[in-house]
């Protein structure tokens, strides 16, 4: 069986199973298994979701700069599908943490958004990955877009790093409301850090899962209109 | 490379279009700022006002240099010849940092005229702060406008595509423009710099590397 | 310098080429021997000027394998050897005819650049004209400058995409004058046209495009054109069983 088939049926059977089991056990964890953190009380088990996302967020983008680099360099629609399968779980994910951002701040430190950096960078994210959606929905099948769309998820990871020191920088410059103790306060019962490692593995197992199945549809898509478009030269 | 840099020069020489049509939209720019600020403040937005010129003035003379391009296919008769696409971009590049140093110089002299900024006693510690940022800037967006030269609705699309990736040359540009007016020397913006610095490298290298497969359809 | 030694001028098998959905090119298997020259017909939309940039390098083929010169990449040392005339001039409008072509002689990296410029120049005819922006000139003289531009540089591969067209007689002779030495100098041309006659006249094979798929080929003889007008008629009726 080829590598591809392999994958396939790993990914259609085992994975949906695989990430909802880890996912209720999450949940569990989350809710039930882990104690209060001392300041924050309750509100902080969002940390579990928010952290995760993320992360999840950032892997999705990884992978679309990874797919794109193979894409504009070997070719191939399969590398493009993938980067824009990508790039939507990873907006998805990005989109999360800026929802339960808020939802965080809020009753910690009495507003809905801080100019704090992590917070700030990924709006930027948000944004740069907003616009490869925008310019891909743009272009539709055309492949000078898509190589441009390739180009920008490359650069747009390539600017992650850079974008993290001047925001950080910047903050310092102009010190935030609060010293928030978001995610610093330290773990300190080691039945938070296993809720964390549940936790994540959880969202790994579901962004490979949604990954796939975007990846699949996307594949599908194209797959669908050759045919038509084989069924269309037929006919004239 | 050169080759190209030199007839780029030459064409610009000859119509002073991209010269011409930067400043006065800078002035433009400037002048609805003029009007939009008390003068008191004016000397702390004043970075702020700087850039926010820059970028919008600046993206629209980064396209010209595709533009001129787009006559008679020339950009066909650029990809025909044996000349390294990384060439043509570095080549392009260049070309649009030499026209945007120069509106730097007009910017800044415009900006002490019409916003009253006092230029610090040592005005090159503020060119290299701002050269710096602009090399940046010139390395993304003549990446990115490429995208024009084949159809030219796509223009409108630059904007979108630079903005959220030039954030951390405008943050830095700004802050460092800051610390100099305030009377402080380019080394006193050394975290900055630093940050500019390594941007320029990262998209210059990246803008030659990637240009080859840009623009091979 | 003989006819046909060595690699093959283009050597295309089952190339296709398509801009996002639209198919423009299928299938197409065609080889062309250094030294030959090759009249392209069909009508509009058949795929000629596809053909003839992908085998300027201009374009990746979609599908198929296409070799130019006996190399498989499209780098600088294949680049140097082609040369494309195309519908436009591909010159600068704010530049005289003479920046033009010195600078596309440097660009291919000819030794003496300004005088193979001036040499060109003196060849189509535009010697007196080579100071002025080529924004001035006419078609006719616009169409003499892209010729020159494209073999400033001594190509091996020449590709035409319609040079007959919109040239007045005396440049058309030019042409002629110019296609038959290339010829002598044992270069490969493909010309695309819908001139017959003065295709047939510079050919030694001739094949037809038809949306996209290469309908006919032939050696040019006495007989071809008959033989071209039974296929265009054929080609035109809405297939039969």
């Amino acid at each position: 069986m080829s590598l591809r088939a392999r994958l396939a049926l790993v990914a259609e059977h085992v994975l949906p199973f695989a990430a909802t089991a880890a996912m209720l056990a999450a949940l569990g964890c989350v809710f039930l298994y882990a104690p209060n953190e001392r300041m924050q009380g309750a509100v902080q088990r969002i940390f579990y979701f928010h952290v995760n996302c993320a992360w999840s967020a950032f892997l999705g983008f990884f992978v679309a700069a990874g797919a794109s680099a193979w894409y504009l360099w070997r070719g191939g629609e399969t590398a493009d599908q993938l980067a824009q399968a990508a790039v939507q779980v990873g907006m998805l994910f990005c989109t999360m943490v800026l929802v339960t951002g808020p939802i965080w701040a809020r009753p910690i430190w009495g507003t809905w958004w801080t100019w704090d950096p992590r917070l700030t960078m990924t709006v930027i994210l948000w944004t740069i990955f907003a616009v490869y959606l925008v310019l891909r929905s743009m272009g539709r099948d055309d492949a000078e877009i898509a190589r441009y769309g390739a180009v920008l998820a490359l650069v747009g990871v390539l600017d992650i790093p850079l974008i993290m020191v001047s925001v950080r920088l910047w903050r310092g410059m102009h010190p935030s409301v609060i010293s928030a103790p978001k995610g610093q306060g330290g773990l300190e019962d080691p039945r938070m850090v296993v809720t964390l490692l549940v936790a994540l593995a959880a969202f790994v197992l579901l962004f490979l899962w949604l990954l796939w199945r975007r990846f699949e549809t996307l594949r599908l898509r194209d797959a669908i209109r050759r045919v038509e478009d084989r069924v269309m030269e037929a006919r004239a | 490379m050169w080759t190209i840099l030199q007839k780029d020069l030459l064409l610009e020489l000859r119509t002073r279009e991209a010269l011409s049509a930067l400043v006065v939209l800078m002035l433009l720019i400037l002048l609805t700022f003029t009007f939009a600020f008390d003068p008191a403040e004016a000397a702390t937005a004043a970075p702020a006002v700087l850039w926010v010129t820059f970028v919008f003035a600046g993206l629209l003379a980064v396209q010209r240099t595709f533009l001129i391009e787009r006559e008679n296919g020339s950009w066909y008769g650029l990809l025909l010849s044996p000349i390294d696409r990384g060439a043509i971009f570095v080549a392009k590049m260049t070309g649009n940092l030499i026209v945007l140093a120069i509106a730097q110089v007009v910017l800044l002299a415009l900006l002490a005229l019409l916003l009253g900024v006092e230029m610090p006693r040592a005005p090159l510690a503020l060119f290299v702060v701002n050269g710096l940022g602009l090399v940046g800037f010139s390395a993304l967006a003549t990446l990115f406008a490429a995208l024009s030269v084949r159809l030219r609705a796509r223009e409108m699309l630059l904007p979108l595509l630079v903005l959220p990736l030039l954030v951390p040359v405008v943050i830095c540009a700004v802050e460092a423009s800051r610390v100099v007016l305030a009377g402080g020397g380019a080394a006193d913006a050394g975290a900055w710099l630093r940050v500019l610095a390594t941007f320029d490298v990262i998209f210059t290298v990246a803008g030659w590397l990637l240009f080859e497969q840009l623009v091979q359809e | 310098m003989s006819r046909g030694a060595g690699e093959p001028a283009v050597e295309a098998v089952g190339v296709a080429k398509a801009f996002g959905r639209t198919p423009v090119l299928r299938d197409v298997t065609l080889t062309i021997a250094r030294g030959e020259a090759l009249a392209i017909f069909g009508p509009n939309g058949a795929g000629k000027s596809t053909l003839l940039r992908l085998c300027a390098t201009l374009y990746r083929p979609t599908a198929g394998t296409l070799r130019l010169l006996g190399r498989d990449d499209r780098g600088p040392d294949v680049r140097r050897r082609i040369g494309l005339v195309s519908h436009q001039s591909l010159c600068y409008p704010d530049l005289s005819a003479r920046e033009n072509l010195t600078f596309f002689a440097r660009a291919y990296g000819a030794p003496n650049p300004e005088s193979v410029a001036d040499a060109w120049l003196d060849r189509v005819a535009l010697t007196d004209v080579g100071a002025r922006p080529v924004r001035v000139f006419s078609r006719g003289m616009e169409q003499r400058l892209a010729l020159a531009r494209a073999l400033v540089h001594a190509p091996d591969l020449i590709l035409l995409d319609e040079p007959w067209t919109g040239l007045d007689a005396a440049a058309a002779d030019l042409l002629q004058g110019i296609l038959a030495a290339l010829r002598r100098e044992g270069r490969t041309i493909l010309a695309a046209t819908h001139d017959v006659a003065r295709g047939l006249a510079v050919a030694d094979r001739a094949i037809v495009l038809h949306r996209g798929r290469l309908e006919w080929e032939s050696a040019v003889g006495a007989d071809t054109p008959a033989a071209l007008d039974a296929v265009t008629r054929r080609l035109r009726t809405p297939a039969a069983a």
